[in-house]
């Protein structure tokens, strides 16, 4: 069994095997990343079949029913000034979320130059973002509640429509949510210097360092992007 | 920290600053409030058993109704129901998934791959509280109005939650899916400690291709669990809507008890699709941390290193990466599009491959081994013996033809007891006679573990191999009575009260078990160190309990994998994972 003692020490074979001894080697697989960023990214391969489920399900249910779905651009338009204009909310909410990744990403520059304030500052600024579009969204549950659409049913067709369409923005909603409260929570220790200092946290009695600026980042552009999911599915198909 | 690497031939240097420890500072923050995985673990283990119990408890019940129907009334067919549904979920989700992953997982990766914890010990922490209040909630339901849901484990819908089915309209159905969700949760936290640790905390010198294949298996497993979830989960939500909100996800348009329901055009298939999803991969989820485990009880109780180690490892990744992809072989008789019976009866035979791989490269490790017959190598070839078996009949029931005979019955029933409940449960003990000593210092009394072995084992197959038979009867499973039946003949109810009275002796068994748990802690052989002579690294700890940290001062460096057994030449029968190759002639 020398030969196993000493496959460290040896040359790293090329090929198939190279790869194989690259990524199984000494201590970490990913040789820069983190503990927290590995946390991060394998979280969001689960909560990516998380969402992934819901999808398939409200595709499903969509070719079960026999009922006729509902014509989502007329749903979800408005009249503005007069003017009626489908999807226009929705649009308004996609570019606000979009914009709120672009603060987020300066976030993460300024954290690496550890400049203190303006990292701070971009984390509230992508946080109001973020509020701005979970209140577009309360907005638009309140219009359609108002219509008369409810899980159980509405006035235009297939009852899965209304279902579906609480069920995944309403867990799209709630993931939005908490991010606003990380990036708030995030927000405040930076400003209070607590990655500078080390300072421990409330619960877990440890320090944190700038690092989390950019692991609630990859939250917050996970996030993201599973919305142009469910509006490419939900409100354009 | 790098600066001794230069004398470690071979070995690069650390790249990661060991870790700031918390030292807990109070009673409550060291025993119940513990950061430390291994306290983790064993909390994880304990609760695990606990309400195991429970689902022991149930199956003595069910098997005195099905051995001596009409005697028990206090049976009603109703709770028969709730009794079996109970018992099939804890044992397979709060029983095996917690003990392996949250109890083993906790316990042995950091130990194995020479890291003083998890990661992110808080975190850990909150897993398994959230898994104690899972327990708990599930719990809470044999006490609620209407009792637990009836529904099956597989909790099907339409029935699971109409009328109809016990728990279906009451608070049953709502606190299991309340209580699965926040288990999920719980586990989510926990195995996202448990991959990350494997692959980015791993000691110096331990390479993936040295990891004892027991922290291969449970990886793998969390890996999987991690993924297959998540369908469970949506599940639960959206059979909670349906339920409470009145949705109609699951729910076609129906007529119950001449009333007309308020659901329309759901799609039941979709549940049983969403449900097996994450059902087949959930038995792997349990089968894989039992194949790691066995391999290296075998290679330690064998005095030989484990045979083909690349191929088990790659045998466990390809296993865990089909088990994806065979899910509807559980819906043959579903009504889904017969042309995915041919595929997926076809991805099922394939993953007889990768097994049938493992099953030989044990037996070839065992073959002119230097076998000891301690306990845990007993319970590990009685794994090896039933798991075979079991899977046996599971290449019977993937082929579309025999199944659908064979669907729902008592054969099935037999199938899935050997192959995921008998099978991963002889681990389970095995695995606790092997680690019992590094956990407590001492050694479990052999003579009550043998007698527990050969009543569980003998017993194991007094109940589950006639079970076979009565299933080729044509005797349906999730009956509460199978009454006076023209093809079924009077020996079977002979053979039925038969199974019944070994169920019951197997389950006194595992009280003898319980109480050697118990006695050994304080009466127990003082085990020392390395009882059993092992090379990987959690028997190499400084101290026997592992204290906080596990290994002192300076976290070990690895120069070799983990079964270097009986090397010619080497001085003693077994090379520890951390011994530099200089010395190993010593
Ligand atoms: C002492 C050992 C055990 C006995 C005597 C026993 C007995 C039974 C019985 C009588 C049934 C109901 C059969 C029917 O009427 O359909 C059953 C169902 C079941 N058991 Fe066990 N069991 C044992 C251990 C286990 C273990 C360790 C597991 C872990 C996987 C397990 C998993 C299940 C499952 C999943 C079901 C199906 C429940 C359902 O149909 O919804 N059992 N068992
Ligand atoms: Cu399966």
């Amino acid at each position: 069994m020398e030969g196993i003692a000493q496959t460290q020490a040896a040359e790293r074979p090329g090929g198939m095997e190279g790869f194989v001894a690259d990524w199984s080697s000494d201590q970490r697989v990913f040789k820069n990343v983190s503990w927290g960023k590995a946390m991060m990214w394998i979280f969001l391969l689960s909560d990516t079949f998380v969402f992934g489920c819901f999808l398939l399900a409200y595709m499903t249910v969509r070719m079960s029913t026999t009922v006729a779905w509902p014509n989502p651009s007329e749903v979800f338009a408005l009249e503005i000034f007069g003017t009626h204009m489908p999807l226009i909310l929705i649009a308004i909410m996609t570019f606000v979320l979009i914009t709120s990744s672009g603060t987020m990403a300066m976030a993460v520059n300024f954290g690496y130059r550890r400049d203190r304030r303006r990292t701070a500052l971009m984390l509230v600024v992508t946080a109001i973002f973020g509020a701005l579009f979970v209140g577009m969204q309360a907005f638009e549950w309140t219009k359609l509640i108002h219509e008369g659409v409810r899980p159980w049913g509405n006035p235009w067709g297939a009852e899965q429509f209304g279902s579906a369409f609480f069920m995944i923005t309403g867990f799209h909603g709630t993931h939005v949510t908490i991010g606003v409260i990380f990036l708030l929570i995030v927000a405040r220790k930076v400003w209070r210097g607590d990655y500078d200092t080390g300072r421990p946290g409330f619960f877990t009695s440890r320090g944190g360092r700038y690092e989390i600026v950019e692991i609630t980042g990859l939250y917050w552009h996970f996030v993201d992007l599973v919305w142009v999911f469910i509006f490419a599915l939900f409100y354009l198909w | 920290m790098s600066t001794t690497s230069d004398r470690l031939d071979g070995i690069p240097a650390a790249e990661v600053a060991d870790v700031e420890l918390y030292h807990p500072r109070s009673w409550i923050t060291k025993y119940v409030f513990s950061q430390d995985a291994k306290i983790i673990g064993i909390q994880y283990a304990l609760t695990a058993t606990a309400i195991g119990l429970v689902a022991l408890a149930l199956s003595w019940l069910m098997r005195l109704q099905l051995g001596f129907p009409g005697v028990f009334d206090f049976i009603t067919p109703a709770e028969y129901y709730q009794f079996i549904t109970m018992h099939g979920m804890i044992m397979v989700v709060y029983l095996l998934t917690a003990l392996f992953l949250g109890g083993f997982g906790n316990y042995l990766i950091p130990l194995m791959i020479g890291a003083r914890d998890m990661v992110f010990p808080y975190v850990n922490m909150l897993s398994y509280w959230i898994y104690l209040v899972a327990v708990l909630v599930l719990a809470a339901s044999f006490f609620a109005p209407g009792g637990p849901t009836g529904a099956g484990w597989t909790l099907y819908p339409p029935q699971a939650i109409l009328s109809g089915t016990p728990g279906g309209q009451d608070w049953g159905i709502l606190l299991m899916l309340l209580s699965l969700m926040l288990f999920i949760i719980g586990f989510t936290m926990g195995g996202l400690n448990y991959v990350v640790t494997v692959l980015q905390a791993r000691a110096r010198g331990m390479t993936l291709m040295r990891m004892p294949l027991t922290v291969w298996g449970i990886f793998t497993a969390t890996v999987m669990a991690l993924l297959a979830f998540p369908a469970l989960f949506v599940s639960c939500v959206m059979m909670m809507l349906d339920r409470l909100l009145g949705t109609s996800f699951f729910m076609p348009a129906l007529v119950e008890m001449g009333q007309r329901l308020n659901h329309d055009g759901g799609s039941p298939l979709l549940f049983q699709h969403l449900f097996w999803f994450f059902g087949h991969p959930e038995v792997y989820i349990v089968a894989l941390p039992a194949f790691g485990i066995v391999s290296d009880l075998i290679s330690t109780h064998a005095r030989r290193n484990i045979f083909g180690y690349r191929q088990m490892v790659w045998a466990i990744v390809i296993i865990g990466a089909l088990s994806f992809v065979v899910w509807a072989h559980h819906m043959y008789v579903s009504g889904m599009n017969p042309y995915f019976g041919f595929f997926f009866a076809t991805t099922t035979l394939v993953i007889a491959v990768p097994t049938a791989i493992k099953v030989y490269n044990w037996l070839l490790t065992l073959w002119r081994g230097d076998i000891h017959l301690t306990v845990p190598m007993l319970f590990a070839l009685a794994f090896i013996v039933t798991f075979v078996n079991g899977g046996l009949t599971g290449l019977f029931l993937g082929n579309v033809v025999v199944d659908v005979p064979l669907s729902d019955t008592m054969f099935v029933v037999a199938h899935f007891h050997m192959v995921m409940g008998v099978a991963p449960i002889f681990v389970i003990f095995g695995a606790i006679y092997h680690w019992y000593p590094k956990i407590t210092g001492r050694m479990l009394n052999e003579a009550m573990g043998r007698i527990h072995f050969w009543v569980s084992f003998l017993g194991a197959y007094l109940i589950f191999f006639p079970m076979h038979y009565i299933g080729l009867l044509g005797v349906p499973r999730r009956y509460h009575e199978i009454g006076e039946t023209a093809f079924v003949p009077a020996s079977a109810h002979t053979l039925n009260a038969f199974i019944s009275v070994m169920a019951l002796i197997v389950g006194a068994a595992q009280i003898l078990f319980l109480f050697n748990l118990a006695w050994s802690i304080r009466r127990g052989r003082p085990a020392g160190g390395n009882p059993w002579n092992a090379t990987s690294l959690e028997w190499q700890t400084p101290e026997t309990p592992p204290p906080h940290g596990n290994w002192g001062r300076d976290l070990p460096v690895v120069y070799r994998w983990a079964y270097d057994y009986s090397v010619p030449g080497a001085a003693r029968d077994f090379i520890p994972q951390n011994q530099p190759p200089a010395r190993a002639a010593e």
